[in-house]
């Protein structure tokens, strides 16, 4: 299958979660278009991958070429997976004082 | 070796000052230190020739610690050696809070003071020049009057303003230099197109005429001098005045000649505007302090004027004011502190027949106010006589209308006089009596020096003759 | 004996100094010893250096140091002994004597430490007056110039809790100023074309001055003697200065400083003689002063408010006689001037003394009887000034006014207007001092009193000074060569004297004009006496012109309007709108400009997390386009670049 495809498919798993960020007003909603957007790129990282290698197993069988993007895929799971320990943490939080996961009640930085 | 220690025994003892608790040892401490600076610089006006030293200091950045005493480094060492003294003398029984911190920062602008006179490396020379001037920044915004913050603040960022862009010339220069070199030889061997040098001229001129300040620069001063402690301001109008115009003369004249010769007539112009625009306005003060203030802005107006007709009696008679002014002005402000004092005010209004209660303050006031119009045989006349007669060589027209100031200075000193001391007392001025011992001494001392370098000011000249023979011989 | 000059200034600053740290010391009788012992020291010195002089006729320039010593400029501390400045050294040390001893009574009132005052003062004028004259250059002179000034000032002010006096002396001192600005600039002109200043090298290359600048130089110059010497426009401190002790009036305001500018232009009369132009100048300059202040001094009712204007007036004419080229006559001028003004002044001190200081003279009359000795002399020197033969005055203003006829007889004719009216107010103030009824109060009658022995031994000597001084300058038209001040100052004057056409009045001619100015003033005498002897005081109030001249012409209030009403407008102008508007406004706005944007721009981060996502996204998309293009990129950078 082409790489297009694939970039095709990241791009509006991007945008998807670009505008979603942008867009909804829920924490919750936005974390998860977060989320999104990082699998966006993981699958992206792991297209790559797939694709260097298989131009380079036609030279040489031994080769491991773009392996390390499949790697860097696992360091993103398990980041996104901190972090999301942490995030969703401070949503629980933040829905405790404020009784609300709206995040334009989130200004407090303001003035 | 001297110019080493002129500058580490104010930064030394400057910094144990702050360690001390008691008010008592560290006046004593700060006044000791500058009587020893000033034996010291005593020694190196005694000296024959030219003083050096030199040290490795951020050899990354390509800067020494050179340090070089000539002529008018030993002059101006002089001063400022003999200022702290007088003023430490003269304020000795004004108490401060935080003594320790006071004099430990008066110290340090010592320190930076001599340091800007004697550094022969630019780094090194702007390097000292924020030293001195960030203590002046605290001493005025922790000890001086009611509006001191937003006043601080101005002068601050003012003269701040001013040292970036020196720094930035400094750096530009630098750049320019054949071998990379901060040393003052190489400044002064550099080779500038004539758009270059006036792009230096510029950046360079701009923070020292803050620094004098010539019109229009000068509204921080005023100000400045009436908030900050009046032992600091002794020291701002005495000493730190002359960092611009000394600085002119050892880095801007050599340095940029073609663009100094260039702008020369448009400084003069702005230096004689300065002149008779601050007599005017100090016609019109009701404020002692304020008075001199605008008195010192006309003075200095002179100095800078003649510092650019380039002539060589014009540059002598810089030489010898710079010297002479910081001695009257101290005198000045030590009137003008005791009687804020003793009276708690400084208003002519409210002032008035002093001199049937301070004979002796009146008789020293007034030979230090005739020094401040150059009256002769007082040591003012000599500078200003050479000075004119510079200007005069320069150009005809202005230096008659600068004239107009010598007429307006007697105006307003005369004023200043009959206002405090003639006249019958008032309200405040009924009990007022005789000045302190401590006081007398100290004035008495700043007359006798007054008298003398006006009678005789031949040593003064000689002292001087190397540095302006070596700025005529550059040429 | 010459080489000794340098203790004839000596002797007075140590007065000064003795008088001035020890005055709370010293006992009164001391501080009269010191301050008047010192002034005849230094008289006593003068006397021998005066015959030294005239036995040798040589000049002697005795340096004590050098002044100021820079490349291209030697200003030595140097004294010049030649006959002019010996001439002047007797009259300042002469006269100066006489006046502190007169002082010494005078001031017998004042504490003891105010007394040692005034002794200090008076002692440190001398000093600066002698270095005036004694001065071998022009700095040296200036030094002395301004030195009479202050002490001029100091003295005027001397009661200083007076605070019209502080004015009176401020006033003095800053029109002094403003004419010792003219002579600075003179002296920088000199030394810019000369590289000197001082008189022998000056005299020596003056071939290198052009026109040009010799009349510049020499209208300079003049500035600073109108100052000095009060002549128009800057005549308005003299009057005032009256506000000083009696003596000073005498010592400086009548017989010393003021002539100082008559020594100047007679020091530099060769430039003067170069100058044509300026020599006009002066010579109107002095008649038009000479004539002005005789019409105020007409209807002054204040015994030194009189004098002062007369002083004023005799100064004029001694620069008309230096306008028209006879410096030998203004010098001539200036010495008969000093004693019967000196006298004049010591005797109405001596009147305000008796009078318990009233000094209106429609308040006195009749003291003839009751101080006999001030009233002899008193007549004297009013004789002296008004002309009459053989007193002093007539010999010198005769001198003046014929070397004025040579010149252009219109000078002749208005100076003699002037000498008219000179005895008419010198007389009228007699009459009203001294004849008639006594018009002054009970209590006053009671007291009035001839003045000590302290007092009178002065006026007396000055007196017969004012007599028989005239005999040192007999005109040639009496007896050949028997004017000896003249024969004795031709060396000063040799130079000028060559360049100036003689022409030389006939003997009968002169004859005819002595006679009748004589007949003229003798005229105006007797009519001013019978008319005034009977003078009673009337409240009505005088009209047109009396009015004009009893308020002098307005000119106080003139000069008011003219320069310090508008520079105080100016100096508050600055103060106020240029300086705290436009300047320090300016800097501040400066600042408030920063903070003003900052607070602008602070807007722009909101605190919504949405609207900083937003601009990200937005940020990154315009960088990704641009790094996609980077063509278009550089395209628009070089185009700012290229037209920057």
């Amino acid at each position: 299958m082409p790489i297009q495809y694939y970039i095709y498919l990241c791009l509006t798993l991007f945008s998807i979660g670009i505008i979603g960020v942008l867009t909804r007003r829920n924490a919750i909603i936005v974390f998860m278009c977060v989320e999104l957007m990082l699998n966006a790129v993981n699958l992206l990282l792991v297209a790559f991958s797939k694709m260097h290698l298989a131009t380079a197993l036609v030279a040489d069988k031994a080769t491991k070429v773009g392996t390390d993007g499949q790697l860097f895929v696992f360091f993103i799971m398990v980041v996104a997976a901190a972090e999301v320990s942490v995030g969703l943490a401070i949503i629980v939080m933040l829905y405790r004082n404020t009784h609300s996961v709206d995040i334009n009640f989130l200004n407090r930085l303001k003035n | 070796m001297i110019p080493l220690l002129l500058i580490l025994i104010p930064l030394l003892s400057g910094l144990a000052v702050f360690f001390l608790k008691e008010a008592r040892s560290s006046k004593a401490l700060a006044l000791g230190s500058s009587v020893i600076t000033l034996a010291l610089s005593l020694m190196a006006v005694s000296s024959k020739g030219v003083l050096h030293y030199d040290a490795s200091w951020l050899p990354g950045l390509g800067g020494r610690f050179t340090l070089m005493q000539d002529g008018m480094g030993k002059m101006l060492g002089l001063l400022t050696a003999i200022s702290f003294p007088v003023v430490f003398a003269a304020t000795y029984k004004n108490t401060y809070q935080k003594p320790a911190a006071f004099y430990g920062l008066m110290l340090l602008t010592q320190a930076g003071l001599l340091g800007v006179f004697l550094a022969a490396d630019a780094l090194l020379f702007y390097f000292f020049w924020e030293l001195a001037l960030i203590p002046v920044y605290f001493l005025c915004s922790i000890w001086g009057g009611e509006k001191r913050i937003v006043v601080t603040f101005k002068f601050f960022i003012y003269t701040f303003i001013g040292s970036l862009l020196m720094l930035v010339g400094i750096l530009f220069v630098y750049a320019q230099t054949a071998d990379h070199s901060f040393a003052l030889q190489s400044f002064y061997n550099v080779q500038l197109t004539g758009k270059q040098q006036a792009y230096v001229f510029a950046l360079f001129f701009i923070a020292f005429a803050i620094k004098m300040p010539i019109f229009p620069l000068h509204t921080w001063q005023p100000d400045a001098y009436e908030q900050a402690p009046t032992a600091t301001t002794m020291i701002l109008s005495g000493v730190m005045v002359k960092m611009g115009l000394f600085a002119v003369i050892r880095w801007v004249l050599p340095m940029v000649p073609g663009a100094v010769k260039g702008h020369a007539l448009f400084v003069i112009i702005l230096s004689v505007i300065g002149m008779v625009y601050a007599s005017l306005i100090a016609i019109k003060q009701d404020d002692l302090k304020r008075l001199i203030a605008y008195s010192s802005i006309a003075h200095i107006g002179l100095m800078c004027a003649a510092i650019f007709t380039q002539n060589q009696i014009g540059l002598e008679g810089v030489m010898i004011q710079m010297f002479n002014h910081g001695i009257n002005v101290i005198g000045l402000w030590i009137v003008a502190d005791v009687i804020e004092q003793q009276l708690g005010t400084r208003k002519f209004s409210e002032l008035g027949g002093l001199a049937q209660k301070a004979p002796t303050l009146a008789i020293l006031l007034v030979v230090l106010a005739l020094a401040n119009v150059a009256l002769p045989l007082t040591n003012a006349f000599v500078g200003e006589f050479l000075l004119f007669n510079g200007l005069f060589q320069y150009n005809i027209w202005i230096a008659a209308v600068a004239g107009i100031s010598i007429i307006l200075s007697a105006v307003y000193t005369l004023n200043m006089i009959q206002k405090i001391f003639y006249g019958n007392t008032v309200e405040k001025t009924n009990n007022a009596v005789e000045i302190d011992f401590n006081v007398q001494v100290v004035l008495g001392v700043l007359v006798v020096l007054v008298l003398v370098m006006g009678v005789y000011p031949q040593p003064m000249i000689d002292l001087t003759k190397d540095t302006v023979n070596a700025i005529f011989a550059h040429r | 004996m010459s080489k000794l000059v340098y203790l004839i200034p000596l002797f007075p600053l140590l007065g000064f100094l003795i008088n001035g740290l020890g005055r709370k010391h010293l006992s009164k009788s001391m501080i009269g010893i010191i301050g008047t012992g010192s002034i005849l020291a230094s008289f006593i010195v003068s006397v021998l250096v005066f015959f030294d002089v005239k036995a040798t006729g040589t000049s002697t320039v005795v340096t004590l140091f050098n002044f100021i010593q820079v490349k291209g400029l030697l200003i030595p501390f140097a004294f010049q002994v030649d006959q002019l400045s010996v001439i002047f050294l007797l009259i300042i040390t002469g006269i100066g004597t006489l006046i502190h001893l007169y002082s010494t009574a005078y001031m017998h009132t004042e504490e003891p430490a105010h007394f040692g005052r005034y002794f200090a003062y008076l002692n440190l004028f001398i000093f600066s007056m002698l270095l005036l004259v004694l001065g071998a250059n022009y700095v040296i002179m200036f030094i002395g110039w301004e030195g009479v000034g202050l002490c001029s000032y100091l003295l005027i002010g001397y009661w200083f809790k007076n605070n019209n006096y502080n004015y009176a002396a401020k006033k003095a001192f800053v029109m002094n100023r403003i004419g010792d600005l003219g002579f600075l600039l003179a002296v920088f002109w000199l030394i810019f074309k000369l590289g000197t200043a001082t008189y022998s090298d000056v005299f020596l290359h003056v071939d290198k001055l052009s026109a040009f600048d010799i009349t510049a130089i020499t209208t300079l110059l003049f500035v600073g003697a109108m100052g000095k010497s009060a002549q128009i426009p800057l005549y308005t401190w003299l009057p005032d200065a009256m506000a000083g002790p009696t003596p000073v009036s005498a010592l400086i305001h009548a017989a010393t400083m003021v002539t100082a500018g008559i020594y100047m232009i007679a020091r530099t009369n060769l430039l003067y003689s170069m100058a044509p132009g300026t020599q006009t100048l002066i010579a109107i300059i002095g008649l038009a002063t000479a004539i002005f202040a005789a019409t105020i001094a007409l209807k002054q009712n204040d015994i030194k408010k009189v004098l002062a204007y007369s002083t004023v007036s005799q100064l004029g004419y001694m620069f008309l006689g230096l306008g028209v080229g006879a410096y030998t006559g203004a010098v001539f001028h200036v010495m008969t001037h000093a004693f019967f003004k000196a006298l004049l002044f010591l005797g109405a001190g001596s009147v305000i003394h008796a009078m318990h200081h009233e000094q209106d003279i429609t308040k006195m009359g009749g003291l003839k009887k009751f101080m006999p000795i001030t009233h002899i002399t008193f007549l004297l020197a009013c004789l002296a000034i008004a002309g009459i033969p053989p007193f002093s005055g007539f010999f010198s203003k005769d001198e003046i006014l014929m070397a004025a006829y040579a010149k252009n007889p219109i000078y002749y004719y208005v100076g003699l207007g002037g000498a008219l009216m000179t005895a008419f107010y010198m007389f009228r103030l007699y009459t009203l001092t001294f004849l008639g009824g006594f018009r002054g109060t009970q209590a006053q009658a009671s007291h009035v009193h001839e003045s000590p022995i302290a007092m009178t031994f002065p006026l007396i000597v000055l007196a017969i000074l004012s007599v028989i001084g005239g005999l040192i300058g007999i005109p040639e038209v009496f007896a050949k060569d028997a004017h000896s001040l003249g024969n004795f100052l031709t060396p000063i004057f040799a130079q000028s004297a060559a360049l100036a056409t003689e022409h030389h009045l006939e003997a009968s001619q002169e004859y005819l004009f002595m006679g009748v100015s004589t007949l003229l003033i003798a005229g105006i005498i007797f009519y001013t006496i019978s008319s005034y002897k009977k003078y009673q005081s009337t409240e009505t109030e005088n009209t047109g012109l009396a009015k004009l001249l009893e308020n002098k012409w307005y000119i106080d209030e003139l000069y008011d309007a003219i320069i310090v009403k508008p520079l105080n407008a100016i100096a508050v102008f600055f103060k106020n709108i240029i300086e705290k508007n436009i300047i320090d406004g300016g800097v501040n706005g400066v600042g408030k400009l920063v903070s003003y944007s900052s607070r602008q721009i602070r807007l722009l981060q909101s605190g919504q997390v949405g609207n900083y996502v937003l601009i990200m996204v937005l940020a990154i998309v315009v960088f990704i386009l641009i790094w996609f293009n980077d063509l278009t990129l550089s395209y628009y950078l070089n185009r700012l670049f290229k037209n920057a």
